[in-house]
């Protein structure tokens, strides 16, 4: 059985943070995840990022994910691509399905001493008549056919959801040469950032706040052809009245994401549910440890937020586990933590971060009244 | 019906969340104009200004305020704005006339000299616009920042071009 100090699930942003920070501190990483190529979401994120010079802003998503892979590099993280973890197992043995280059596959099993989940998140879904037609997807999967793929998944999208995902991924498109026909948002407001909003604004696309999508309209061919939207009530149903087509022959959805936690409950970890970061997620205290010894969590995995989070738990998690495995003092451990908190904290702030900044607050209480101040915390 | 429903500030409101230069600043000559009314985590738009326009400080959700008689309406800012949402005006180009640099990320990028149909914040066509200056170094990272001459009564409203579609 191959022995490694660390094992990290997920090579996405909190994934790559957590094994560069082990990395650099002398752990034997290993960084498995089941794509093709490392980096998460990053190279498919052709904007410049917000946030401070100390969140790589201005930076476009998929520099930083060039940036992580070499430091990566240099911390000597050994990655397994197409790599997907199948069980985990008591005593920390994990059992990983790796794809060779010429599609064989082979069942092989590490024993770690640690193990960081950075799995992220999926997106949801949204149902209605006709959703599962051909040209209906998630804005995600839209974005990744034209920022890393280059193929457009259509000439004439409707996108649902003004949260940022479906602002960004509508101005992508156009960037890309699609034309984006209409912005449906159930909300009574935008819920993404206005200067994303007023990006594709300038563009004349117009938003439809208090509206849904009730049908997607097929050709007799199944294509799909346009989509009837309506206004909603209150309580978000359809007011009859008030359809009204739009011709489209993409229809993009981007009704937010949901934390995976699959491998997180297989390890036996407690979750918690928390709307604010979009559902059921493990529960951690400040070193990112679950409820599992041994068992750390970071990024989208742990509540839905954005890179620049993904990147500074990722780290906190890696400084954590390293700390556990005696490379790193108690004290520089705890001065890196607390750095890293301030810089989580400013990222928190403002009318979009507080909930969050309160619910991350109702975590980490909740975690210490369940399961409690573990041996090696503060 | 405010911004958070329209997606588009219009400029009475923008004017109410934000500081914008005064007659007498315009006045002057070319200066910018921060469309920046939440508090986000964002702030590279302070350091990119090397005359120290731009203020943000601490905390980083704060919105940045632009000091006009400082700003020499370079338009380093606006290609740095990781939510395009500075624009460099002019009002005093010529004797009818006046120039909006605004950043365009989109394919083709225009030439000096193009003719295109400029827009405001909700895309609709004011007036048409000629072209005089695109600026795209390295250092803008492929958000080039274009010039547009258009009538002066427009200087408030035109924020880009109508895209052409390929």
């Amino acid at each position: 059985m191959l022995q490694k100090d660390i094992l990290v699930i997920g090579a996405g942003p909190a994934g790559l943070a957590a094994s560069i920070e082990a990395g650099k501190s002398g752990a034997k990483v290993l960084l498995v995840d089941l794509n093709m190529q490392p980096g998460g979401q990053l190279f498919k994120q052709i904007h410049k990022f917000f946030g401070s010079s100390a969140h790589h802003s201005g930076m476009r998503g998929f520099q930083i994910g060039t940036q992580l892979l070499e430091e990566a590099r240099e911390a000597h993280v050994e990655i397994w691509m197409q790599s997907t973890v199948i069980g985990i197992f008591p005593g920390k043995k994990i059992g990983i399905e790796r794809e060779a280059a010429d599609g064989s596959k082979e069942l092989l099993t590490i024993q770690a001493r640690k193990i960081i989940l950075a799995t992220g998140a999926s997106e949801n879904a949204i149902r209605f008549q006709g959703w599962t037609a051909p040209g209906v997807m998630g804005a995600g999967a839209a974005q990744t056919m034209i920022n890393v793929n280059h193929v457009l998944p259509g000439k004439k999208v409707v996108m649902l959801g003004s949260g940022n995902v479906g602002l960004i991924v509508s101005y992508q498109l156009m960037q890309a040469g699609c034309d984006v026909a209409a912005l449906i948002e159930a909300a009574p407001k935008i819920g993404g950032y206005a200067v994303h909003a007023a990006k594709i604004r300038r563009a004349g696309v117009p938003i439809y706040i208090k509206h849904t999508i009730t049908k997607a309209l097929l050709d007799t061919d199944g294509c799909l052809r346009g989509c009837i939207i309506a206004q909603v009530d209150e309580h978000f149903h359809p007011v009859p009245g008030t359809e009204k087509e739009i011709a489209c022959d993409t229809i993009t959805l981007a009704a937010g994401l949901r934390p995976v936690t699959d491998l997180a409950k297989l390890a036996g970890c407690r979750l918690t549910y928390n709307g604010a970061f979009g559902g059921w997620l493990p529960l951690h205290n400040k070193k990112m440890e679950t409820s599992e010894t041994g068992i750390f969590t970071a990024g989208d995995s742990t509540g839905v937020e954005e890179a620049n989070t993904a990147l500074e738990e990722g780290k906190l998690a890696g400084i954590s586990a390293a700390e556990e495995l005696g490379l790193l003092s108690c004290e520089i451990a705890n001065t890196q933590r607390e750095e890293i908190w301030a810089r989580l904290h400013s990222l928190r702030l403002g009318p979009f971060g507080e909930r969050r900044m309160l619910e991350k607050e109702h975590i980490l209480a909740e975690y210490a009244s369940k399961i409690g101040i573990s041996v090696l915390s503060e | 019906m405010s911004f958070i429903q329209t997606g588009s500030l219009d400029y009475t409101e923008l004017a109410s969340l934000q500081t914008l230069p005064t007659e007498e600043r315009f006045a002057k000559g070319p200066v910018a104009i921060l469309e920046c009314v939440q508090e986000i985590p964002c702030n590279p738009c302070e350091a990119s200004c090397q005359f120290g326009a731009i203020q943000i400080g601490e905390p980083i959700t704060n919105l940045p305020s632009l000091l006009s008689e400082r700003c020499v309406g370079c338009g380093v800012c606006v290609s740095r704005c990781p939510g395009l949402a500075i624009v460099i005006v002019n009002k005093i180009y010529s004797k009818t006339t006046a120039t909006v640099a605004f950043p365009y990320e989109y394919y083709p990028v225009p030439e000096t000299g193009d003719i295109r149909e400029a827009v405001n914040r909700k895309g609709e066509v004011l007036c048409r616009g000629r072209i005089i200056k695109v600026s795209n170094p390295a250092s803008y990272d492929h958000t080039p920042v274009v010039t547009i001459e258009i009538p002066k009564k427009f200087a408030d409203e035109v924020r880009s071009i109508k895209r052409i579609l390929v």
